[in-house]
């Protein structure tokens, strides 16, 4: 059917799923959004845990290398960075590919974008988890050690437990920019909220229905998502006795 | 017990033990046996190295060189005293039960979750088992009522006690205790030494780092003193402290008297 002009409908039927309204459109990247940041986030977390281990206890070369990447992440703009990212990962992938005798390929924008936003929280979380492993009290570790636990049994039952707690506030933030860092794929094309809600206002120019829906969309992505940190930090901090007393 | 001092097996025994942090010479060359059934207390002032002595055992410190055995078996040593058998360190440690200054029990695990932790997921008790056992040490140990709680939620005392209970779980051939009253409120310390003793009394081989020369005197079979990283003086405690020979000892003991 052909829509009468924007104009003419009201912000729920612009805000609508009908044949007219951009609904569709906005959840679509809204689910893409939430579905980046949390490929995004896992994949950082993995990034995180091996950096933090590796700057704690690797060798010199490890920890050289991940001070370098730590250093050079941190220091420049996300989205300097994603730019860069975006567009040298895949040429270097395929020169890499050609070189070796292989097909060019084309990664999926998703991919693309899951792996250099990772590549980001990577190197916060990294320092993050850094942070909460030195936290952990030098007597629970030695207790295992002394005890006959391996290396690995002392990562997992007790470091890892142990600095999770301390790890949550800053985990809870690097979610929530992850969340937020998504809008910066739209300037690469990439159709997630912030684009979609750009391409709706700018054919029918209604701005001020559909920023506001997108913020209000971000607002509850942070709401859920604030709270759901707060009952993992209650669960992280079993057995610890509240400072305020 | 001097007469059948021989024939009983040796469960701990440092030979000519060195250990240097940098170009600090904190061990010496020093020796200790503990055979089966022995308390052997080791004191002397601080400083004396007697804390790095009793962790070199089970290897939370890394000797620079000497002989270590538990139990007859010798810890492989690389030239510079590290392990070579991590594997071997870590199946000796578990049958060693060390108490610390601090008890550092894991804050995250209630009491019982403590004392099962190495039994179960560790050494691979069945589960029941551990429980059971765990149950029975917490009774002794008086904590029985407390083994759902959190150690942050329990007095210096029966951190220390549980921490006891904790080592005693993993069924160790030696208790090994690290300044284990040196944390506590003085009003609490009673209530530790008396669990100590009563582990004396029932013929538990412990190796004990201590201030205080009382209990020392009482329940331990020899008595090592300390001085700079060397053995200044050892025998029977009623040798050592009723009639110490070194000026050092007698210094000692009037200066903590």
């Amino acid at each position: 059917m052909i829509c009468p002009p924007p104009a003419q409908l009201s912000s729920l039927e612009l805000l609508g799923f009908g044949d007219c309204g951009w609904g569709a459109t906005l959840l679509w990247g809204f689910g893409n959004s939430i579905l980046i940041a949390i490929g995004a986030y896992a994949l950082g977390f993995l990034i995180g845990v091996t950096g933090a281990f590796g700057k704690l206890y690797g060798g010199p070369v490890a920890k050289d290398l991940w001070s370098v990447y730590t250093t050079l992440v941190r220091a420049v703009p996300e989205l300097v960075l994603m730019l860069i990212l975006y567009y040298a990962v895949p040429a270097g992938l395929n020169q890499l590919l050609i070189a070796s005798g292989y097909e060019r390929i084309d990664l999926p924008q998703f991919i693309t974008g899951v792996v250099v936003l990772a590549f980001v929280q990577g190197a916060y979380q990294t320092e993050v988890l850094r942070g909460a492993i030195l936290a952990v009290p030098h007597g629970q570790i030695e207790a295992a050690r002394a005890m006959g636990m391996a290396p690995g049994q002392v990562a997992r039952r007790v470091i890892f437990p142990q600095m999770t707690a301390n790890a949550v506030p800053g985990l809870g933030n690097l979610w929530l920019n992850a969340t937020k860092d998504t809008a910066l794929l739209a300037v690469i094309g990439f159709s997630e909220l912030t684009k979609a809600t750009y391409q709706a206002s700018a054919t029918t120019k209604a701005f001020f229905t559909f920023y506001p829906a997108a913020m209000a969309m971000y607002l509850l992505i942070s709401l859920i998502s604030i709270f759901a940190f707060a009952r993992i930090e209650k669960w992280a901090r079993k057995g610890q006795r509240d400072v305020r007393g | 017990m001097a007469d059948d001092a021989a024939t009983r097996p040796e469960t701990i025994k440092v030979e000519d033990l060195h250990k240097s942090f940098g170009s600090h010479h904190v061990l010496k060359g020093v020796s200790l046996t503990a055979r089966e059934g022995d308390v052997v207390a080791i004191i002397g002032g601080s400083g004396s190295g007697k804390s790095t002595m009793l962790r070199c055992v089970n290897f939370l410190e890394t000797p620079s060189s000497g002989r270590i055995a538990i139990g007859g078996e010798d810890v492989v040593m690389k030239p510079d005293g590290s392990p070579a058998d991590r594997k071997q360190i870590e199946r000796l440690r578990q049958s060693l039960g060390m108490v610390f200054q601090n008890f550092n029990l894991w804050t995250h695990r209630t009491v019982l979750e403590n004392l099962i932790e190495v039994p179960v997921h560790v050494m691979k008790t069945p589960k029941d088992e551990a429980i059971a056992r765990a149950r029975k040490l917490l009774a002794r140990v008086g904590l029985a009522e407390k083994e759902g709680a959190y150690p942050a939620y329990l007095s210096g005392g029966q951190q220390q006690r549980a921490a006891i209970a904790r080592a005693l779980c993993m069924e160790p051939r030696a208790m090994l205790f690290d300044e284990p009253t040196s944390a506590l409120d003085p009003e609490l310390v009673g209530e530790v030494l008396q669990v100590i003793r009563g582990l004396a009394d029932e013929g538990r081989t412990m190796v004990l780092v201590t201030h205080e020369m009382k209990f020392a005197r009482e329940v331990a079979s020899h008595v090592i003193y300390l001085h700079n990283g060397l053995i200044e003086e050892e025998g029977p405690p009623d040798a050592l402290f009723g009639a110490p020979k070194s000026e050092r000892l007698k210094q000692f003991l009037k200066s903590v008297g």
